[in-house]
């Protein structure tokens, strides 16, 4: 496990309503303010800009990973499409699972870095002791893996 | 908030080695080391830490000083700060998107 970032968010809609919402590439576009070319495929690229009030120069492109219904929607995305750079892509993960009142939705975007364990650049991010307090941790971490 | 990702990415990338991780953790104390300092210990050559400390360098996170005919190596905690800012950035848009997600599926 690596760095990431991850949200859990309840929604009061059905699970096939966000689902939707993810999945449709016109839904996803008005919530994530990107206008895109066509719809989702797994393995397939996707394309568009970016609608973001500032954004709007950007160019979208991801990489669609997993799309399993009801359950997980995949993609991995690059910095800027129009630099070519070895830059690893980070990976986003939509989870959706049934709550009572609706739906939970997990989000994780990972990929930040490369580093192994959950120590990293996760020590940093979590940064609430200052850097010398996040030294030592990484400090045992070599260590321990040395 | 893709052309702040791109800046970023080779501060990342420097830090995904665990020998880089144990230089920094050497050099956080505060002291500038020699790199004869910094090769004690270490399983590796001169020439590999020399070229490690180089990728730090490369990225801001370790500033060479030179004292007399040698050069010493200090960290600088700037760059991590700034990562550390553009995650809080980037996690703070997730936010932002998913509350537009949100209002989106309920109404």
């Amino acid at each position: 496990m690596g760095d990431r970032i991850e949200k859990r968010i309840e929604l009061k809609a059905p699970v096939s309503r966000v689902w939707r919402a993810l999945t449709d590439h016109r839904e996803f576009g008005k919530w994530f303010r990107v206008k895109l070319d066509g719809p989702f495929m797994p393995g397939q690229v996707s394309c568009g800009q970016m609608t973001y009030p500032g954004y709007e120069h950007l160019k979208w492109e991801a990489l669609v990973q997993k799309m399993e219904p009801e359950r997980l929607f995949s993609f991995t995305w690059k910095a800027d499409p129009k630099i070519d750079s070895k830059e690893t892509p980070t990976l986003v993960e939509f989870r959706v699972e049934k709550t009572a009142s609706g739906t939970r939705l997990l989000l994780t975007e990972s990929g930040f870095d490369k580093i192994p364990g959950d120590r990293g650049l996760e020590a940093f991010r979590r940064n609430d002791g200052g850097w010398t307090e996040q030294m030592k941790n990484i400090e045992s971490y070599v260590a321990q893996r040395s | 908030m893709t052309a702040q990702r791109r800046a970023h990415a080779p501060d990342f990338a420097a830090l995904g080695d665990e020998t880089r991780l144990a230089l920094i953790a050497k050099l956080c104390a505060g002291q500038s080391h020699s790199i004869s300092q910094l090769t004690k210990g270490s399983k590796l050559t001169r020439q590999a830490i020399t070229k490690h400390l180089g990728v730090l360098e490369s990225v801001g996170i370790v500033h060479s000083v030179r004292t007399g005919r040698e050069s010493r190596f200090e960290f600088d905690p700037e760059p991590m700060e700034e990562m550390k800012k553009y995650l809080d950035l980037v996690s703070a848009q997730w936010d932002q998107a998913l509350s537009r997600l949100k209002a989106f599926v309920e109404n």
